[in-house]
């Protein structure tokens, strides 16, 4: 049987969360971290010359379940290309209101043209406004996506588009994985693989360090891990400041 | 003066306008730091509340959002001031005020601090020092409930009505044990008087209620008063989570802002009462500083004050919500004989040390009685003569199910 005065520890708890780092993020001021995988808004990707990626092959349009994308390819003009292949996606639109930001096409992509971003926040005040053509969805000429006016884009969040794609290995061939098979990009160029599962990641340079960094504060000392916590997470973090032949955990 | 005299015979004995002067100062100043404290205990609460929650609370209007109360205040006034058309109009409107006025009234009994030399006049920092003193506290507390009662019954709706039977049958319980608690502080005072009260523990720490009457009737007391207040763990009266709302469900727009800020002001007022009886009240260390000396008497005052204040929010976090049986049990069959014993126990030895073990025994002898009468009371069995069966611990005899079940048929 509890004690009789067990009630004093509802005080102890209460008296203690004072001091406890806040849950709440005062969410227009202020924004959570985006996962890398994100799925948001899309981006027409170009190379790092400037050509577009997109060929027009109506793959994406085909595999959509929403129907929601709309694309028409046309011939390359013979003295001004605007993609390095035969054909260029001259029509391109994608109705948000349809689309459930499942990424069937940017798997289908052959040439990596559309990946999404991690931007959600946008809002429309009439339909016509919600179907973005390929002015609004082509990278800008830095390679960065087009910051749209209805858009709520904060510092750092154009960087890591089309994450998701990356955390995938090629083809899904277990060879491949953490392996770049990824054509260069404007302003990004050659992009890191995803945090895979083996121990070629590269967390550094993906983001996947820094993000968990930005959500630990968020955590209470219940939620953090038995190696996050005190002591261990010292040595951890010590330890994954070491060169990688000192690791423990090195393969 | 000799018009005032005519108008009341208590201006005879030498009171000239300036003592009426300060008493209006003394009311016009106890007034407005009395609202300006209710809006910051609000603000307080709702800080002190999310913090206890890991939640920021308010923090759009001010600094800290501590001029929540302030938007909070001018969003109820702006409102719509709806009326039940069922409602009784007169008392409708005059409810809010039977909740209200009490509160404030209350205040006027405490001592904030020492004594001040203004003019040649000797002022105490005290509203008012009537004879009756405490019983004051008793009459407004009595007062309030017909706030609550009428403000449900004039409603015109059976939901308001429930809450606030419910609402005025908890206050009138636990004022018994409030009452007798605070015999045993007159016992042990010889003054009704809240000023003497105070005077009474005004040397050191050993001397304050608290410790001189033992722990139990500070406890007794607080708990008592927490359910005068309709604050958790006793809220049943108008629980957030499980009701619509209490009595003052119909009340909207400034109406309703009475009964909210009634209710934080009785917080603040209890309070100081608790200090007032139990803490010493002003009693504090205090330097040898010249013409500040006054200062630290209203500060530890305050500093008490504010500590029971922070009491009750806890509270409120911490503990979960009685149910009405548990409220009703804890105040008739607990704090009721616990605190007459302990009154009994006390006049004993005020009288003599032997008189006071005598009486310890005779009460032992009886609280011993009383638990057996409580163990016959919840254990007995039913039987078909029985006046009023137990309905939930146990099913009712088949016999007793079918003569009623004939009755009806019949």
């Amino acid at each position: 049987m509890a004690s009789p005065l067990s009630f004093l520890g509802g005080f102890k708890l209460t008296f203690q969360h004072l001091s406890r780092p806040r849950v709440t993020v005062s969410y227009p001021q202020e924004k959570r971290p985006k996962q890398p995988r994100q799925h948001g808004r899309h981006v027409l990707n170009r190379y790092e010359d400037g050509m577009e990626k997109c060929i027009g092959c109506e793959l994406c349009a085909g595999v959509c379940p929403a129907n929601c994308i709309y694309v028409r390819g046309l011939d390359n003009p013979p003295d001004h290309p605007v993609s390095p292949g035969e054909r260029y996606g001259y029509v391109y639109e994608i109705n948000y209101l349809r689309c459930i930001h499942c990424d069937l096409c940017v798997e289908a992509c052959p040439t990596q043209a559309i990946t999404e971003s991690k931007m959600f926040e946008f809002s429309f005040t009439n339909r016509s406004d919600a179907i973005y053509t390929k002015a609004e969805l082509l990278v800008d000429d830095q390679g960065f996506p087009k910051h749209l006016p209805w858009e709520d884009w904060r510092e750092g969040e154009a960087e890591m588009t089309g994450g998701w794609m990356r955390a995938t290995s090629p083809s899904g061939d277990a060879n491949y994985e953490g392996v770049v098979q990824w054509t260069g990009d404007l302003g990004a160029g050659v992009r890191a693989p995803e945090a895979g599962q083996s121990g070629r990641r590269d967390d550094e340079k993906t983001g996947s360090k820094q993000l968990r960094r930005a959500f630990y504060k968020h955590l209470q000392p219940e939620d953090v891990n038995d190696d996050q916590r005190g002591v261990a997470a010292l040595l951890n973090d010590v330890r994954s400041k070491m060169p990688r032949r000192f690791r423990k955990d090195h393969s | 003066m000799n018009w005032l005299s005519s108008i009341d015979p208590l201006f005879l004995h030498g009171v000239t306008g300036v003592v009426i002067l300060i008493v209006l100062i003394k009311i016009v100043v106890g007034f407005s730091v009395l609202m300006g404290s209710v809006t910051l205990m609000i603000w307080f609460e709702r800080k002190a509340i999310s913090d206890m929650q890991s939640r920021i609370g308010p923090q759009r209007w001010g600094p800290f959002g501590i001029l929540q109360t302030l938007a909070d205040g001018i969003k109820l006034i702006f409102k719509e001031d709806l009326m039940p058309t069922e409602a009784d109009r007169f008392v409708y409107k005059l409810a809010p005020y039977l909740v209200l006025v009490p509160a404030l009234v209350t205040f006027a009994i405490v001592p904030v601090g020492g004594t001040l030399t203004i003019g040649g006049h000797q002022v105490m920092l005290q509203i008012a020092n009537p004879p009756v003193g405490i019983l004051v506290l008793l009459a407004m507390s009595g007062i309030s409930v017909y706030g609550v009662m009428l403000a449900g019954w004039s409603s015109g709706s059976k939901y308001p009505l429930i809450s606030s039977v419910r609402a005025s049958a908890q206050m009138i319980s636990y004022e018994a044990a409030l009452g007798i608690t605070i015999v045993t502080i007159v016992l042990v005072t010889g003054s009704l008087s809240t000023h003497d009260i105070v005077t009474s523990q005004a040397h050191g720490i050993w001397h304050w209620n608290v410790i001189r009457l033992g722990v139990v009737p500070f406890v007794i007391f607080w708990m008592a008063i927490t359910a005068e207040l309709h604050r958790p763990p006793f809220d049943v009266v108008e629980a957030d989570s499980e009701l619509v709302g209490g009595f003052n469900t119909e009340y909207s727009s400034f109406r309703f802002a009475i009964f909210y800020l009634a209710e934080f002001m009785n917080t603040i007022t209890m309070s100081a009462i608790i200090v007032t009886l139990f803490f010493g009240g002003p009693a504090g260390w205090v330097p040898n500083v010249a013409h500040l000396k006054w200062l630290f008497p209203i500060a530890w005052f305050l500093l008490k004050t504010v500590a029971f204040c922070f009491c009750y929010i806890w509270f409120r976090a911490a503990l979960p919500r009685f149910r009405y049986d548990q409220v009703m049990d804890l105040g008739w069959k607990r704090l009721i004989p616990l605190s007459l014993g302990w009154m009994i126990v006390v006049a004993g030895f005020l009288i003599a040390p032997a008189w006071g073990l005598v009486m310890a025994a005779a009460v032992l002898f009886a609280s011993v009685v009383l638990a057996r009468a409580f163990e016959i009371g919840t254990t007995r069995s039913v039987g078909a003569d029985s006046i009023l069966p137990v309905v939930g611990e146990r099913p009712l005899p088949e016999d007793v199910l079918r003569s009623w079940s004939d009755r009806e048929e019949e």
